[in-house]
């Protein structure tokens, strides 16, 4: 079986790192960055099958910067993760990436690896 | 009942909302007492006056009537008694000078003359005496044996001979027969003089006065200056007789006063001094028997004003009783729906504070997880590290404790976005276990034994989560507030044909039955002082409303009290929405 890849994207760089390090522990080929920026830098030279989004991210709301990913990369699966569950974010969230695919923190990392195994097979 | 309850205007028991709030509120009895006195005021205060007016004026313009009635009779029997008086007095000074004393001390000559007095005069006349100077009779006609007799002595003769003609005071005389004389001084041939003296019977009199058609049981009778009568009187005494009443003031003309009669009547008196004689004529009214009529006329008019007077006060009760509860009714609506936007604020403005403390907790919360979740990884996949129990225990146990965390503020974030409205697909058994969560501390802590029974055959149904949320969280916290420590509450759901019907049973201290129509309305509350506001079941009950629901509840007085929600499972569209629930009449 192919190996997944993965790309984090979140403002709090303690998370993503340690995230990225417990998904490589179990098989998975996790990238991370901490603004759009260098999200979309990070895929200019790497394809990604998943992109784990928060919905607020510096620089670019997480919808904007998925849209900007499927433009240059259709294909790319996405799951939304927040720690905001207001009616607003929840919708757009939910809207972008169904209410399943939106995950509010903290999140357990079977059910995450669950996630993700799940959105990729669609 | 009485009649003082009965009178009783009641607004409902305001006094039972909490002291702060009333000053929100009208003061109802002092507005309904104010339109009462005023409006009472003006329609009855010009219908007493005008009534009065009318009263009064009636009433004087009838005595007034009467008075001038009783002053014409007066004046009218005055008038046939002098000259009844004149004409005898006349008719004697004609025989004097046309007869000489000699003639007259013939007895047949004297007899005719009595006998043609007697036919041209019509009665009257009894006896006729001459009368010599020296008060020796020396001719009489007449029925009695009066020849001889001396009158030097009497008083009338002195004043026959200082006046030349007298009429005296009626009295019994040597014949003992009530009359009176009239005595006219004739001219004798030796420069001296005689007397002609005539007796007259009172009938004529008694005739006149009798023969006056008089209302009122009137009496009309002469009395002379000493206020003894002259004729007899129907109610006032006999002949000679004192008169009870006072002698009236002289007077030239005929004089009305009105009195009390010894048998304190009300009396009108019309009298008239006679002029040149002794007697003044008295006629007497009963004022009570003249004012019949009118009496029986104000009877009509009090009583007629006395019914106005009542219809008038009891549409005015009832239309401002009617219009200040109206008005109390709109006011405490405005203030319930000033109160329920304040709530919603004030649950938006907890929502939101939850929802950026959960925001804020869970980010630092996620990187626990993670660095927590990675020391567990690198002790599970890494051998060097997999024998310390002790270390991996305490990871496990952060793990746990972030868990623990990560429940609650996902709950907070859930329950501050039901806030919205949102209409979704509702897992009852779910909403219920998340509503308790929130008391469960306080149960745990009470020893309050909450128990959920949910019937397997509640489908997941359309509705709002929010206020179904809310709904249920009033109801358990009222069960919680009411219920002794280790009490409890039993949830049992139960499917009812397209509606679940979810009770609420505790065995708390419950409601009385009077109250039990009341718990529903705004303010209405028994934990005033207690921190009650008296409007969370009234709140309960619109949100109840606005999901197409119903509630009703049974309670028995320190046993317990059930509250049954029934939920609709299809929810109509537009139920949502705004709408008048009839909260008042609850």
């Amino acid at each position: 079986m192919k190996k997944m890849r993965v790309l984090l994207v979140d403002d709090e760089e303690e998370l993503v790192t340690a995230m990225a390090e417990r998904l490589s522990l179990r098989g998975i080929h996790a990238d991370w960055a901490t603004s759009a920026e260098d999200a979309l830098s990070k895929l200019e030279n790497n394809r990604y099958d998943v992109a784990l989004l928060d919905v607020k991210i510096p620089g670019m709301s997480g919808i904007k910067l998925k849209k900007e990913m499927e433009e240059k990369y259709a294909g790319m699966k996405f799951i939304f993760i927040t720690g905001h569950g207001s009616e607003a974010d929840f919708r757009a969230g939910s809207i972008e990436a169904g209410p399943d695919y939106y995950l509010v923190k903290p999140v357990d990392i079977e059910e995450l690896i669950k996630k993700m195994n799940e959105v990729t097979e669609k | 009942m009485s009649l003082r309850e009965k009178l009783k205007i009641t607004f409902g028991e305001t006094k039972r909302a909490a002291p702060g709030r009333s000053r929100y509120l009208f003061n109802y009895r002092r507005i309904w007492k104010s339109v009462v006195l005023i409006t009472g005021g003006v329609s009855i205060l010009p219908l007493l006056f005008i009534t009065l007016v009318n009263y009064v004026t009636i009433q004087h313009s009838i005595e007034s009537e009467f008075i001038l009635r009783t002053t014409r009779i007066v004046s009218n029997t005055r008038r046939s008694i002098s000259f009844f008086l004149t004409e005898r007095k006349s008719a004697l000074d004609f025989i004097v000078h046309d007869n000489s004393f000699e003639t007259l001390n013939n007895r047949e000559r004297l007899e005719d003359i009595l006998e043609n007095l007697k036919r041209s005069f019509g009665g009257g006349f009894v006896d006729l005496g001459v009368i010599d100077s020296s008060g020796f009779q020396r001719n009489y006609a007449g029925p009695y044996n009066l020849q001889g007799k001396n009158y030097r002595d009497q008083e009338w003769f002195k004043q026959v001979v200082d006046s030349g003609v007298y009429i005296s005071d009626v009295f019994l005389g040597f014949r003992n027969v009530p009359h009176l004389i009239i005595a006219v001084k004739g001219p004798a041939s030796d420069n001296s003089f005689y007397i002609l003296r005539a007796a007259l019977s009172l009938s004529p009199f008694e005739d006149l006065l009798t023969n006056l058609e008089l209302a009122g049981s009137g009496d009309a009778f002469m009395i002379n200056h000493n206020g003894i009568l002259q004729t007899p009187s129907r109610y006032h005494g006999k002949v000679l007789e004192k008169l009870a009443l006072p002698v009236p003031a002289y007077s030239v003309k005929s004089e009305v006063l009105a009195g009390r009669s010894q048998d304190n009547e009300d009396i009108i008196v019309g009298y008239r001094y006679i002029d040149e004689s002794p007697f003044i004529l008295m006629i007497v009214k009963n004022k009570d028997v003249l004012m019949k009529h009118w009496y029986r006329t104000r009877l009509k008019l009090i009583a007629f004003l006395l019914i106005s007077i009542t219809i008038i006060v009891t549409v005015i009760l009832r239309t401002a009783s009617y219009m200040v509860k109206r008005m109390k009714m709109a006011d405490e609506r405005r203030l319930f729906t000033l109160h329920q936007v304040e709530y919603s604020n004030k649950m938006v403005s907890i929502g939101r504070m939850a929802a950026s403390v959960a925001h804020e907790i869970n980010n630092p919360l996620a990187i626990i997880n993670e660095k927590a979740g990675l020391i567990q990884d690198l002790f599970i996949l890494r051998k060097e590290y997999a024998d310390d129990r002790k270390l991996l225990d305490l990871v496990n146990s952060i793990l746990r404790s972030v868990k623990r965390a990560g429940t609650i503020t996902k709950r907070l974030l859930t329950f501050s976005r039901n806030l919205d409205t949102s209409i979704e697909t509702i897992n009852l058994k779910q909403v219920v276990e998340e509503v308790l969560s929130f008391v469960s501390k306080e149960a745990e802590l009470r020893a309050i034994e909450t128990t959920v029974e949910i019937s397997e055959d509640i489908p997941p149904f359309e509705s709002d989560r929010g206020k179904l949320q809310q709904i249920f969280l009033n109801i358990i916290n009222n069960a919680y507030a009411s219920v002794k420590d280790e009490g409890y509450l039993k949830i049992k759901a139960l499917r009812e044909g397209n509606f679940v019907s979810i009770k609420f049973i505790d065995n708390g201290c419950g409601i009385a039955q009077e109250d039990i129509n009341r718990i529903f309305e705004p303010f209405f509350s028994r934990k005033t002082g207690q921190g009650g506001t008296g409007l969370g079941l009234s709140i309960t009950y619109n949100l109840i409303q606005e999901i197409g629901g119903r509630i009703s509840v049974e309670s028995k007085l320190g046993k317990g009290t059930t509250f049954i929600v029934y939920v609709p499972l299809n929810m109509k569209k537009g139920e949502n929405s705004e709408k008048d629930a009839g909260i008042i009449s609850g």
